[in-house]
């Protein structure tokens, strides 16, 4: 099964996570998106078969969330990055 | 004692010398170390071991391994009783209990026999045709009696009382089958320095080697690697150990069995273990099972797989038979022919082929065996055991002729195991020159070799074994040195194969394809005929290959017939979905020590304990224990919850709430993260007061509410409902930290540092005046919705005064591990008031009568519109959920709102779940709403209930019927606000 690398933690198994979502989209600003953005953004998106972004969480480590690039149809996981971007932490 | 009439003298891997008793059908039977049951039985000369699915036909063992489809036998007694294990891979232990299934009264005279009668109504697919049209009502009649039946094996009620383990493990290279292959890969693998995991199933090493005489080359060779790899210490060898599965990322499950001992389960001594091991790279060689061939009566007991009676000759040392012929489409059958003309056995061959590599033929010649060739056998004689066959020769088959057996060995052709390296969906692909499927690809850093990659010579194998090893080596980044494994010393062997799939001019149509599920040649051509031709189609419509087994010696014949019957080629992909496990498991295996109280965490509260002391009636609420009512209060829970609620609304009681999610914000954008993911404002809250506020998802729908007070400019302490406490953490975790990434606003987790009491009542604020009596709890300092931080003897205590039951009430948190000694004292001091503790039961009930939501309203569902909740949110800013929630449909007026329902006829029971409807409608359908909430009203005596109705308020005033089919009960009510004391909310501001 899925061995992901959170980038607080190292190499751990996929039941130590939580699937988020697509990540690959950017979230609407809260105070300047209108309906049809929002609508958008929860109910309309791909699928994509292959290569994709996706959240997780490491619930059951250091509760950081990550963005993992997964491969939708073999299921090989790939880079791991921290969801938050900065490097100084 | 029943003598060993077909023992042979010498020869086998058993010990003559140490003799095993086990029963049989209560029966006391003799065998020796080494035997399996299947060898026991047969070296008695017992040939029926049991009657088939369907039609209950007497069956003998046709294999010796996992394959087998027959000799199912029930082990054990009382709880340890496991059905339809087969009797080919059970070793023989001392005081082994079998019984033969599915015969009645017994498999040797078998009533249900007369199913073989009704073959002709019980064919492929009759349980569609017979019981359509104007029998159609029948089957609810019927069904019941077949499915008495049905079923091989009877499984006991009794609980599994053996212990079963799980573990995890890791490893560099797993070999996955100990024959040649396996073996040479091991010991490259071994001597490369890798972390070495080789799993057998069986019980000893060497696969297709066990096959060969003790006497030969083979053994020799075997003995020597085994020797040689557990001198390894980095090999972990496991024997008796089945690769069940392959999943994504290397991983494979195992189980290791360890019946054969005597295990003590009372000192943790486990029967089997689950292993999940992930192995960096793979090396699978687990060869190839032989096919039987399809000709009218294949099924009889002394018809069995070829290479099965040369494993029953040359393991066991047990000839089934006197009086053999060998009928094949291929060469591999020729060794058992010759080692049982070499062991005195007659032998005759009915070779299907016209023409057959000459150093085989001569051999034949010179051994005395009759050999006949472009011939098949049309039937077999006999019911319970074989008696003799008829033999087809010539170009139409019309020469016949009658001949004498006691043993029939059938070769249809060796189909690799292609199951654990199709299990991640690489679907395996068909070679014409072996007439069998082989791997169709795999995953990187596996590898596979021998027999199951379609190479049937012993030279290949081992070749291929090294190869592999050297690869995965590779793959693992370790040395790579040329190591070689040498060959044995063993004559060489043709290999050549004709693709016939059925024996052609067989008499009649009884000629099986999957003995298991008693699935004929003429039940395929029906499938044919009808339109399932694909292999999904024709595994469901027939039951092909969907028994214990699962078409180990059928799906490929079947296959072979139906592309025949089209006049096609057999096309790659063509089999059905392979899924793990690859043998039957014990569920108890999967389960492990994960069972009982160990199913699921359980999460108790500080108080957990005095309430067990003080009688609390405990409830399983997700992984929490909570008291649902008290005993003082009452023996059940029908009565004791309403005492409880005349407690809290007359006196004061004090309620265990320490479950409720807590979070602790800080930050300078505290007060902004929390205006932009509550409905209602936060960030204008004084500093020592509480606000309800609710959430939304980004759809619209109510998230979770709860209660969050100002401790400071820049802090906020949040609760939430119990069963939110978690999602909602990840999500505030998920807005910071993958959106919001500019607020400064930092969040801990406290559920488990405070523990919570609610003290609820008129006399709530004399009871806690009592208990603290240091601290100004008056109305002036601590007004309704205000809190404050203080202490009492140094403890730090929080109290904030909110109410749920709409009495007036406060709670207090304190750290978990003074919770208990401020309970008490609260207790104890607040006694002579009448101070008593109350539960989950009448908790949820008082709240009801208040109009709070709770979760049987906050269903994901229902949006702050429905709820009669719209008032709290914001015009001026948006917040989470805020645009989509306004969204046409989601504010619609016939959507479905939550209302006030007061019950006109007090005799009945008003229950949850009850199905709205107008006064006027017929009681069919759907209705307009449903209950959510329901409680007896103590004060108002009688049942009200929270519900969501279509229209809502809109219909105050009417009268509805609440209908519950299950018990088909009626009752009338009426639609009203959905707050049923206290309108005006005077009990809170005392």
């Amino acid at each position: 099964m899925l061995r992901i690398k959170c980038p607080c933690c190292g190499e751990r198994d996929y039941t130590e996570f939580t699937y988020g979502g697509d990540a690959s989209r950017e979230r609407p600003a809260p105070d300047r998106a209108d309906r049809q953005t929002w609508y958008s953004y929860v109910f309309v998106f791909d699928n994509p078969k292959g290569p994709h972004q996706e959240f997780w969480q490491h619930v059951h480590g250091c509760r950081q969330w990550l963005v993992l690039e997964r491969n939708t149809a073999t299921n090989e996981p790939g880079a791991s990055r921290r969801a938050r971007g900065d490097a100084s932490e | 004692m029943t003598s060993a009439a077909y023992r042979l003298l010498g020869g086998g891997r058993i010990d003559r010398g140490k003799p095993v008793s086990f029963s049989l059908d209560g029966r006391s039977m003799s065998g020796l170390q080494g035997d399996t049951l299947a060898s026991a039985l047969l070296a008695s000369g017992l040939r029926l071991v049991g009657r088939s699915f369907k039609y209950h036909r007497p069956r003998g063992f046709l294999s010796a391994g996992v394959e087998e489809p027959n000799g199912l036998f029930t082990l054990g007694e009382g709880s340890h009783t496991e059905p339809n294990i087969p009797g080919t891979t059970t070793e023989l232990t001392a005081g082994l209990t079998a019984w033969r299934q599915n015969g009645w009264p017994s498999v040797d005279f078998d009533l249900m026999a007369i199913n073989s009668l009704l073959a002709p109504l019980l064919s492929a697919g009759f349980y569609y045709k017979t019981f359509m049209g104007p029998t159609r009502g029948s089957w609810m009649f019927y069904e019941r009696f077949i499915r008495r039946a049905a079923g091989l094996g009877r499984a006991v009620y009794e609980r599994d009382t053996n212990r079963y383990e799980t573990r995890q493990a890791f490893a560099d290279v797993l070999v996955v089958g100990s024959g040649p292959a396996g073996l040479a890969a091991a010991s490259v693998a071994g001597r490369g320095g890798a972390r070495v995991v080789l799993v057998e199933q069986d019980s000893l090493l060497g696969g297709s080697l066990l096959r060969e005489s003790v006497a030969g080359g083979a053994e020799q060779w075997r003995r020597k690697l085994e020797t040689e790899l557990e001198a390894l210490r980095n090999v972990e060898i496991l024997r008796r150990t089945t690769a069940l599965g392959l999943y994504d990322g290397g991983t494979v499950a195992r189980v290791e069995r360890r019946d054969h001992r005597r295990l003590d389960p009372a000192r943790g001594e486990a029967r089997q273990l689950v292993t999940t091991l992930r192995a960096r790279s793979i090396v699978f060689a687990t060869g190839a099972t032989e096919r039987p061939l399809v000709f009218a009566n294949n099924d009889r007991p002394g018809v069995m797989l070829a290479s099965a009676v040369r494993s029953y000759l040359n393991r066991f040392a047990v000839a089934p038979g006197r009086n053999a012929w060998v009928v094949t489409n291929n060469d591999s059958a020729y060794d058992v022919a010759f080692e049982l003309a070499q062991n005195g056995v007659k032998v005759g061959i009915a070779d299907a082929r016209r023409l057959v590599d000459p150093s085989l033929s001569m051999k034949a010649v010179g051994l005395g065996i009759e050999l006949n060739l472009a011939a098949t056998i049309v039937d077999v004689l006999g019911g319970k055991a074989v008696r003799g066959l008829i033999l087809a020769n010539g170009s139409d088959g019309s020469q016949r002729q009658r001949r004498d057996c006691d043993l029939l060995c059938m070769s249809g052709g060796w189909s690799p195991a292609v199951h654990l390296t199709s299990h991640c969906g690489i679907k395996p692909r068909y070679r014409d020159d072996i007439a069998a499927f082989v791997p169709g690809g795999y995953a990187a850093g596996q590898f596979g070799a021998g027999a199951l990659t379609g190479s049937f010579s012993l030279a290949a194998a081992v070749a291929e074994g090294v190869a592999a090893a050297r690869n995965a080596l590779a793959h693992c980044g370790l040395a790579r040195d040329m190591f070689d494994v040498p060959l044995p010393a063993l004559e060489m062997r043709v290999c050549g194969i004709e693709p016939i799939w059925q024996l052609p001019w067989s008499r009649h149509r009884k000629a099986f394809v999957d003995f298991q599920n008693d699935v004929t040649v003429a039940d395929l051509g029906i499938a044919h005929q009808e339109g399932y031709r694909s292999a999904e189609h024709l595994k469901r419509y027939t039951t092909l290959g969907m028994g214990t087994e699962q078409g180990k010696t059928s799906n490929v014949n079947a296959i072979g017939i139906m592309a025949g019957f089209g006049g096609a080629a057999i096309p790659s992909g063509a089999t059905t979905t392979f899924r793990p496990p690859f043998t039957p498991v014990a569920m108890g295996a999967l389960a492990g020590r994960s069972i009982g109280a160990h199913f699921r965490p359980t999460r108790r509260s500080p108080l957990h304990d005095w309430h067990i002391k003080h009688a609390g009636e405990m409830l399983q609420v997700g992984p929490w224990l909570r008291p649902r009512f008290y005993r003082w209060a009452g023996a059940t829970v029908a009565s004791a919850y309403l005492e409880e609620m005349r407690l809290v609304r007359g006196a004061a009681g004090i309620c265990d709430v320490s479950t409720l999610g807590k979070i602790d914000i800080q930050g300078p954008d505290a007060a902004e993260f929390l205006n932009r993911i509550y409905v209602n404002g936060f960030a204008k809250l004084p500093v020592g007061k509480a606000r309800y506020g609710v959430m939304l998802t980004d759809d619209g729908a109510v998230l979770d509410d709860g209660t969050t007070t100002r401790l400071a400019e820049t802090r906020y302490f949040m609760t939430t409902t119990t069963a939110q406490a978690g999602a909602v953490m990840s999500w505030l975790e998920f807005l910071l930290q993958t959106a919001w990434t500019d607020l400064k606003v930092h969040l801990t987790s406290v559920t488990d540092e405070w523990a919570g009491m609610a003290v609820a009542g008129p006399k709530a604020r004399a009871v806690l005046e009592l208990a603290l009596p240091k601290v100004d709890l008056s109305d002036a300092r601590l007004p309704y919705m205000g809190s404050l931080e203080t202490s009492a003897e140094g403890v730090q205590l929080r109290v904030i005064r909110l109410s749920f039951s709409g009495e007036l009430a406060y709670e207090i948190y304190v750290g978990g591990d003074y919770a208990l000694a401020l309970w008490e004292q609260i207790l104890a001091t607040g006694a002579p008031l009448g101070l008593k503790p109350y539960g989950l039961e009448a908790l949820g009930s008082l709240r009801i009568e208040k109009g709070h939501v709770a979760g049987l309203e906050l269903d994901h569902r229902t949006t702050l519109d429905d709820l009669g909740l719209s008032r709290m949110a914001r015009q001026d800013a948006p917040f989470i959920g805020s645009q989509l929630r306004q969204r046409p449909l989601l504010q619609a007026p016939e959507r479905w709102s939550l209302v006030g329902i007061e019950s006109l006829e007090p005799q009945k029971r008003l229950r949850g779940g009850s199905i709205l409807f107008a006064a006027a409608d017929a009681i069919v359908g759907h209705g307009r709403g449903y209950i959510t909430s329901v409680t007896w009203s103590p004060e108002l005596r009688k049942s009200i209930a929270l519900g969501l109705y279509r229209g809502g308020l809109k219909h105050q005033g009417e009268e509805i019927v609440c209908a519950y089919p299950l018990k088909e009960e009626q009752v009338k009510a009426r639609i009203v606000a959905p707050l049923f004391i206290d309108p005006k909310g005077e009990r809170l501001r005392v």
